[in-house]
């Protein structure tokens, strides 16, 4: 049996009183797209924070391509090639597109400029244009608009094109169609999509079951703060997953 | 309208700055001069380094009540230092030093033991107070002439325009900032930081490095600060610049700089510190009573810090 690219087991997070985080497991396989569903407040955004440094575990282990993976930040995160999209979208509003895009990663010019720390900002931008329009994002006008003057659409496309530009050994989004019209959505999955065929696995949050249904190779479904169990999208109906969510049915093992 | 005012926010203060030097031009015969506006720049460089420091830091959604109280107690560093017989050059190079670390202090507060800014450094404000108080004995140092004062020599640019080194030096310092603000990778984060922290923290930045290194940045300008004040007033005067640190925020305020962090910049700031020395050399020259300049002042801060608050309501 090949090896999870990224694993845990036995996560743990308490705040307070609320446990978001009550011993669960997770693993992801090279190159499928692996959905996790679950209840508002199942505790799904706290295990991929957990899995990207932006929350640190009161206990459990991870692993990245089977070595124990210990990540005290989310720069951490972004150097071992995993990218996520936040559900808060982790966007800057008074900065432009190009510079969210490239933030913490600048493109710096050559040269004596670049001795100077000087950023190539043309080339920012022209790779960031590509980018959305990769995405097929073509409502953003002007690449150095601020965020905060795009629609909460456009915000999360952004977020998505950022994560789709910088992933190179997994991408993880949380709830990435949210606020996305019809054709909007369509593009997110078929870039999904896309980087599978890349070889990249990818983790996708949502409560859109036809979204899920039509990408994902495995549902991990989540409640109560732990993975209830993983379906598979041929073998289960929507309707079941609902069950499974709602904890109506057990999920089958 | 407000479109535009966000794309270059310093667009709203330099207007009013237009309209105050023509309104005082207008109102007296002895305001429009090149020398009263040389007057009026020199009057507000030292406010203005203290400034831009303080712009650093409140776009990181911070403030800093201390720049002032650094930057005397550098004055008064660097003076006793050359009086013991200290090379000036080596007295200067530690008196900017000594204000960088103060200030890094503060920054170091503020980021290992998560401490507001406000508090952090009012405290910091009564320290160095007290510390510049005992270490001068309580009396003013003559400051030795040379290196130490060179920045308040007079030149006159095309044997006109009356300037002083300082000036030039204050210039080249606000250039190299709004570079390294508007330019570079660092400069980019100080602003997602001050921004949206978490957001920043998610994309990757290293928030405590960062703020670390505004602090630090802010408390070298305000070193040489310290050297501009010692090129305006060649004594060392521990009581001097009491209202430094409300009259940088002023500056900082008036100049488009939001106090929520993210938005604004130091060419803001420049407009911002000459529109304060503009209302008060216009109003002094129509004798209207310094009062009335502080009330002026204290409206015309409510108003930016009111105008930035409905601005960012709209957008948000
Ligand atoms: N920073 C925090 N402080 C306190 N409680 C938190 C915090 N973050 C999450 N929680 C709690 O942890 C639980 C799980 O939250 P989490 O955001 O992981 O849920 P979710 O499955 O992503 O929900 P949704 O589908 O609504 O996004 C919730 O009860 C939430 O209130
Ligand atoms: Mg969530």
């Amino acid at each position: 049996m090949t090896e999870p690219v990224l694993a845990a087991k036995g996560l743990r997070k308490r705040y307070g009183r609320v446990t978001a985080i009550d011993g669960a497991d997770f693993e992801l396989y090279p190159g499928e797209v692996l959905a996790i569903v679950g209840d508002n407040g199942a505790g799904k955004s706290s295990l991929i924070k957990a899995l990207t440094g932006a929350l640190i575990p009161d206990a459990g282990e991870m692993w990245l391509d089977g070595k124990p993976l210990r990540l005290h930040s989310p720069i951490d995160a972004r150097r071992y090639g995993i990218e996520t999209v936040y559900q808060s979208l982790a966007v800057s509003p008074a900065l432009d597109i190009a510079t969210n895009l490239f933030l913490g990663r600048e493109i710096r010019r050559g040269g004596f400029l670049g001795f100077l720390r000087l950023l190539d900002r043309p080339a920012m931008r022209k790779q960031a244009r590509e980018q959305l329009d990769a995405l097929g994002i073509a409502t953003v006008q002007d690449i150095t608009q601020t965020v905060e003057t795009l629609s909460g659409g456009q915000r999360q496309a952004v977020a998505v094109a950022r994560a789709a530009m910088f992933g190179s050994k997994v991408v993880i989004m949380d709830e990435p169609t949210a606020a996305l019209g019809v054709r909007e959505t369509e593009h997110v999955l078929d870039l999904i999509k896309r980087i599978r065929e890349r070889g990249l696995p990818v983790v996708l949050i949502s409560h859109d079951m036809p979204a899920v249904f039509e990408v994902a190779d495995r549902i991990h479904v989540h409640r109560l703060g732990k993975r209830a169990g993983v379906v598979s999208p041929a073998e289960v109906s929507m309707s079941d997953v609902v069950s499974f969510i709602t904890g109506a049915k057990a999920v089958p093992v | 309208m407000r479109g535009l005012f966000a794309s270059s926010p310093a667009l709203g203060p330099f207007a009013a700055l237009v309209v105050a030097v023509v309104f005082f031009s207008v109102a007296t015969d002895t305001f429009f001069n090149l020398d009263n506006f040389s007057f009026v720049v020199q009057q507000s460089v030292v406010i203005g380094t203290l400034a831009l420091g303080q712009t650093l830091i409140i776009l990181t959604a911070g403030i800093d009540l201390a720049n002032a109280a650094i930057a005397v107690f550098g004055t008064v560093l660097v003076t006793r230092l050359a009086l013991g017989g200290m090379p000036s050059p080596v007295a200067l190079v530690l008196g900017i030093v000594g204000c960088t670390l103060v200030a890094a202090l503060s920054g170091g507060l503020v980021t290992r033991l998560k401490l507001p800014p406000f508090i952090v450094t009012l405290g910091m404000l009564a320290v160095m107070t007290a510390v510049t108080s005992l270490y001068s004995q309580g009396t003013t140092w003559p400051v030795p002439d040379g290196l130490l004062t060179v920045l308040g020599t007079q030149l006159y640019l095309f044997g006109q325009i009356q300037m002083t080194i300082g000036m030039g030096v204050a210039l080249v310092l606000f250039v190299v900032v709004w570079v390294m603000l508007a330019r570079t990778a660092w400069g980019r984060h100080v602003y997602a930081v001050g921004d949206d922290k978490e957001a920043a923290r998610l994309s990757g930045i290293n928030i405590d490095r960062t703020l670390l290194s505004v602090y630090a940045l802010a408390g070298l300008v305000y070193g040489i600060a310290a050297w501009l004040a010692m090129g305006r007033t060649p004594t060392a005067d521990p009581n001097a610049y009491q209202t430094g640190n409300l009259d940088s925020i002023t500056a900082v305020v008036i100049g488009g700089t939001s106090l929520f962090g993210g938005r604004g910049g130091v060419a803001g700031t420049v407009v911002g510190a000459l529109i304060v020395a503009v209302l008060r050399s216009g109003l002094t020259q129509m004798e209207i009573d310094s009062n009335y300049q502080n009330l002026a002042t204290g409206v015309l801060v409510i108003a930016a810090v009111a105008f930035d608050q409905i601005t960012r309501r709209r957008s948000a």
